[in-house]
């Protein structure tokens, strides 16, 4: 409140010539497209409507709506068996609901064909499954590396671009060792670097905390979380640990088959 | 704080005595820590002021104990809002928490989303410590770690509470 006169001045300085801009109807047009860039304005990369999906008499999903912008970062909680892993599968493709809608980046993901869903598995998402699924007959390495590989990368530059996420998990020495003779939680760290190695656009993951201690769970969300912001990846993932969620820029429960927040 | 709101719910459900609201109080809400005689009637006198209880008729007799206390339009209202605002979160909360749960249940109200709420208050309270806490030295990621860690089990009891809210309804109507 001290100096008003000079503040309104430099104000007006800085403001004149954009509003004069504004005028015109390209530079609106200009504006607007900005504005629709911005992430509030902008549609969903990622978004799902009145999903429903039993298996059998068991309701899974009983009419989820669901949105993630490009580049957020998003926590699923709720309770144990209130459909959080069933979203994410039909969010991702691995699953077809039974009605409903799934879009990602303006098509329809629930109409595509097997093998269109399973090619934009491949080159557009990466997904860390809640019970690590790693091919046992293969080292962790060969793991790490088989999103490239399934890509078409060869066998060395697979390999080579696995190699850097062992010592960013704090898994150094472990590239040559079969699942079999990881521990729970190494093993849920090398899902992880599988699910990001090829850089996905969209990164699925559920519960990629669940065998780990505080600090490498710690570990884990911050290398994630880095990553993401850094490529611009956009990230779903459930967990059921408020800790983990914290990372994220906004949270969802899902509740008997309802997103409800 | 959470006595004089504790009272002033009891009073919305009936017009009461201090004693009763003593017994009553201690039933659902002092378990460990009983009222004192003392604090139900200076609790009461205040909420009189406040406007929130009006002082009704009285037993033949003298003596506070002898007097009636219902709640107000204004006292009615204030219960509602301190039901469904979120506490805000800090450690060692948990009585607090409970108190908005049992008397949103023995008033009907919904507790289901005053503890989504606090869900949600909490959540954004973590979300502000983890990103604080990530460019920290270690010694000031220590408090914060600490702070986050008493979040969680606040989280945690929320989560179970919200589980268990239609049995915990049923034995305190019972
Ligand atoms: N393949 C399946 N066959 C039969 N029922 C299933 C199958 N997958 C899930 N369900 C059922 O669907 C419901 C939702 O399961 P879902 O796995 O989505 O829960 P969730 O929220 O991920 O639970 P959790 O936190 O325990 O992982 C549950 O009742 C479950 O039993
Ligand atoms: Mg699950």
């Amino acid at each position: 409140m001290s100096t008003p006169p000079a503040s309104h001045a430099t104000l007006a300085n800085v403001a004149g010539p954009i509003v004069a801009v504004n005028h015109t109807p390209a530079a609106a047009a200009v504006a607007t497209a900005a504005a629709a860039g911005g992430r509030g304005a902008s549609a969903p990369i990622l978004a799902c409507y009145d999903l429903h999906k039993s298996f059998g008499k068991t309701p899974a999903l009983r009419g989820a709506r669901f949105q993630v912008q490009s580049g957020e970062v998003v926590a699923i909680m709720g309770p144990s068996g209130s459909g959080k892993s069933t979203l994410l599968h039909c969010l991702a493709g691995i699953l077809t609901p039974d009605s409903g809608e799934v879009h990602f980046g303006g098509q329809r993901v629930d109409r595509l064909s097997e093998a269109q869903r399973s090619e934009l598995r491949r080159e557009t998402f990466g997904f860390v499954y809640q019970f690590g699924q790693l091919v046992p007959e293969l080292t962790a390495e060969e793991n790490v590396a088989l999103p490239l590989l399934l890509a078409g990368k060869s066998r060395a530059a697979a390999l080579a671009a696995a190699r850097p996420w062992f010592g960013r998990l704090a898994l150094d020495g472990l590239e040559g060792r079969r699942s079999s003779e990881l521990s729970g939680g190494e093993s849920q760290r090398v899902a992880l670097a599988r699910g990001l190695v090829a850089q996905p656009q969209v990164l699925f993951a559920d519960e990629p905390t669940g065998s780990l201690d505080s600090l490498a769970g710690e570990l884990v969300m911050d290398l994630l979380v880095e990553s993401a912001r850094r490529l611009g990846t956009t990230v779903v993932i459930v967990t059921h640990e408020p800790r983990v969620a914290a990372y994220a820029d906004r949270e969802s429960t899902v509740r008997d088959g309802l997103v409800v927040a | 704080m959470s006595v004089s709101y504790a009272i002033l719910g009891l009073l919305e459900q009936e017009p009461n005595h201090g004693y009763e609201l003593k017994r009553r109080y201690d039933r659902f809400f002092g378990r460990e820590r009983p009222v004192a005689y003392g604090q139900v009637y200076s609790t009461l006198s205040r909420l009189a002021r406040d406007g929130r209880v009006s002082e009704g008729g009285s037993l033949p007799g003298e003596g506070p104990e002898r007097k009636l206390y219902a709640i107000t339009p204004e006292g009615t209202a204030a219960v509602q809002r301190w039901l469904m605002t979120p506490e805000p979160p800090e450690p060692h909360l948990q009585t607090v928490l409970a108190v908005k749960v049992i008397l949103s249940l023995l008033l009907g109200r919904p507790a289901e989303d005053y503890l989504d709420g606090q869900r949600r208050s909490h959540l954004e309270r973590m979300r502000e410590l983890t990103a604080a806490r990530k460019n920290a030295l270690l010694v000031d990621a220590l408090l914060m770690d600490h702070a986050v860690f008493h979040l969680e089990a606040d989280l945690r009891w929320i989560d179970l509470t919200t589980a268990r809210l239609e049995q915990i309804a049923k034995e305190i109507q019972a």
